[in-house]
């Protein structure tokens, strides 16, 4: 049964194989001549300002709390619409009440003020 | 068609180093994912299952650990960001005013 | 429109009537203002009391919904009737400590109603899905309720530990779920139960599943060794909250642990009882063993709502026995009330002694209560006797019922457990009681009519319903769990 599966190994063998090749024949054949210019992180682009790892500001917390709860929500939309047509206007009907429960939600994050940025 | 029991092996480990990793890490957030990686263990075998029965009402429910699991997490970061601004630290061990 | 959707709904509609309220309450309460909270309370109160004539207007009928996944019963109603009475406790409790706490947020009560519907659902859940969703929707408000003192620390830590060993709680719960799922072929208790009579099922799955079933439940209900939570997240979360939460979790993690287990667990009771026996032993023996050590009352009141969970999975021992498990139903749903009512007592007297900053909360101040304020000490004293199972009160009843099942179903062993770790807990209680009259001293306590209220009638209930227990016996006898 396994077996079936064979294909796919050799082909991620194969493939992580080549790519391993050419990253080692470019590291041993190619030249290396570093100047700063070129060792800085974006080469020829913008200088960097301040050190890669900062601390997030807490309110991206907060928009992040509330993209979780109303994104994750919308998976209870997709079997609903994939059956909407033999659901009808009872599903209609279904489908607004989860969402006004849903906007109760909203407009209390709306109304704390959880929505703004500053 | 993979066995079934490959898929409950698969949960099985992946459910024991949820439950490793939030009895030995100490990072909340930490400790919070490997939470997260217990509920979706349960979720493979829920889908795994469903499929070996051809029904339903695995996948229905997996719908539903991962809205709850979301609501968690809401309360979960919220109570964590909240924890930070007042100990500036989110180490569960030092978490540890409470004792007697 | 499919019509047995109405059915359904007025299956559940005490549950709904319940959240519909909540959602407009926490609409309403956005334009109440910050000092006139008190109107939020009242409504919460209002809409718990409408949901209790609705199901009082329905009682004794039995009704399935959404195709058997919840199932409203006697013992779903018998259960739902407590929680909202605790609920209404806990509110009368409240109000006057947020206010002198300034903690008190509109939420607050909305959070309440939410946890309250949840553990309703938690009663009437006859489907594995529906028992994990009713649990995270009572957990999830009492996670927040636990912090909702920040930025206070203690508050703040009692929420984290909560979530974390909660969340840790409910991924045992849905993994034995999907287990039973996969030796089952269903998460409905009924067609589980007709699996296993057609002997279709996977046994070693089902011992698995049922297995990490009674882990997430267990550290719900804080049996040892899943309690490590309970006295901190005790101690640091508002008291007005922790007194609703030793009621009202244990009430709903218990309704599930019986249903489950008396309805569609009997087949796996040969290794489970075993494993429920040692459980139960070693969750009395601790809990009663480690509350003497205990100078913080609201810790001492932990580790004893441990010791009692102990003494209530101890009826749910002999479950698989089928002659004695509509006993374990009726003893277990009897003690839940006795401990209500015994805990509200305690937890009006404890609110009433506690000042700003968590002070006044150690047992040296309870010193001369007994002279100062004699009617709560009496209060507390009646708790204190209850607690321990001492006659005339409901804590007493209720052991002799408890441990009448035990006996019954063939445990001498674990009832002789029962009743010396009781014997241990007349130490520590009576302490309490000890300080109280015979100690010098100058507590200081709040007066507020609803925090009095609150001690005289848990605690005259306590003497007058054991006097007259016969009523409330024949009402948890009756409450029987309905497979269909």
């Amino acid at each position: 049964m396994l077996f079936d599966y064979l294909p796919i190994i050799v082909l991620i063998i194969i493939s992580t194989g080549l790519a391993g090749i050419a990253v080692l024949l470019g590291h041993l054949l190619g030249p290396r001549r570093p100047t700063l210019r070129k060792s800085v992180p974006y080469e020829s682009g913008m200088r960097p300002i301040g050190p890669g790892a900062r601390r997030m500001p807490v309110r991206f917390y907060l928009i992040a709390v509330l993209f979780i709860l109303f994104d994750i929500e919308i998976i209870f939309f997709l079997p609903w619409a994939v059956v909407f047509k033999k659901l009808g206007l009872f599903g209609l009907v279904e489908m607004f009440i989860f969402i006004a429960i849903l906007l109760v939600g909203y407009v209390y994050a709306w109304k704390k003020g959880a929505l703004e940025w500053e | 068609m993979v066995p079934i029991q490959y898929y409950t092996a698969l949960s099985a480990i992946l459910f024991t180093i949820g439950a490793l990793g939030v009895l030995t890490r100490r990072n909340a957030i930490i400790v919070f994912m490997s939470v997260e990686l217990m509920l979706n263990s349960a979720n493979l075998v829920f889908v795994a299952f469903a499929r070996s029965f051809q029904s339903i009402n695995g996948q229905v429910f997996v719908f539903f650990v991962m809205a709850v699991a979301a609501a968690e997490v809401a309360v979960g970061l919220a109570l964590i960001v909240a924890i930070f601004r007042s100990k500036h630290n989110i180490n569960i061990d030092q978490i540890n005013n409470l004792r007697g | 429109m499919p019509n047995d959707l109405w059915l359904s709904i007025g299956a559940i509609l005490p549950i709904i009537v319940l959240a519909v309220w909540a959602c407009l309450l926490l609409l309403v309460d956005l334009f109440i203002p910050a000092q006139r909270k008190g109107w939020t309370a009242s409504l919460a109160a209002v809409g718990l009391l409408i949901t209790l004539a609705v199901i009082l207007s329905r009682l004794g009928q039995s009704q399935s919904g959404f195709g058997g996944m919840v199932m409203v019963d006697n013992f779903a109603n018998f259960l739902s009737i407590l929680l909202l009475a605790s609920g209404l406790a806990a509110i009368a409790l409240s109000h006057d400590y947020l206010q002198r706490t300034g903690i008190e947020r509109g939420e607050y009560y909305v959070l309440l109603l939410f946890s309250i519907s949840g553990m309703m659902l938690m009663g009437m859940a006859s489907d594995l899905i529906m028992v994990f969703l009713a649990l995270e929707l009572l957990s999830i408000p009492l996670y927040v309720l636990a912090g909702i003192a920040v930025p206070r620390l203690n508050s703040e830590e009692a929420a984290i530990k909560y979530f974390l060993l909660g969340a840790f709680a409910s991924g045992f719960l849905v993994y034995g779920t999907a287990l039973v799922y996969g030796a089952s072929g269903s998460t409905s208790i009924a067609k589980i139960v007709q699996v296993i009579q057609a002997g279709q099922h996977n046994l070693t799955l089902l011992l698995a599943g049922a297995g990490l079933i009674l882990v997430g439940l267990g550290f719900k209900v804080a049996v040892a060794p899943f309690h490590m939570w309970t006295p901190d997240v005790y101690q640091g979360a508002p008291s007005s909250v922790t007194a609703f939460m030793a009621v009202g979790a244990k009430a709903a993690g218990f309704a599930a642990l019986l249903r489950i287990f008396v309805l569609a667990f009997p087949v796996v009771s040969l290794d489970m009882t075993p494993v429920l026996w040692s459980v139960a032993a070693l969750t009395m023996i601790l809990g009663n063993f480690v509350a003497i050590a205990q100078k913080n009352i609201k810790r001492l009141l932990a580790y004893s709502s441990i010791a009692h969970a102990g003494y209530i999975l101890m009826a749910l021992t002999p479950y698989g026995q089928s002659n004695v498990s509509a006993d374990s139903v009726a003893s277990a749903l009897f003690y839940l009330v006795a401990y209500a009512l015994t805990n509200f007592a305690a937890w009006a007297v404890v609110i009433a002694l506690e000042q700003a900053d968590e002070r006044g909360l150690e047992l040296s101040d309870y010193a001369g209560l007994g002279r100062k304020q004699p009617a709560l000490a009496a209060a507390m004293t009646v708790a204190m006797l209850s607690f321990t199972g001492v006659p005339p009160t409901l804590g007493f009843v209720g052991k002799f019922f408890l441990f009448r099942t035990v006996i019954e179903g063939g445990f001498i062993g674990l009832a002789l457990i029962g009743v010396l770790t009781s014997l241990v807990s007349a130490y520590y209680y009576l302490r309490v009681v000890v300080i109280m009259y015979m100690q010098e001293g100058e507590p200081v306590v709040r007066r507020d009519g609803w925090l009095y209220a609150t001690a005289f009638v848990s605690s005259i209930g306590v003497v007058a319903l054991s006097i007259f227990a016969g009523p409330l016996i024949a009402l948890a006898s009756r409450a029987i769990l309905n497979l269909f």
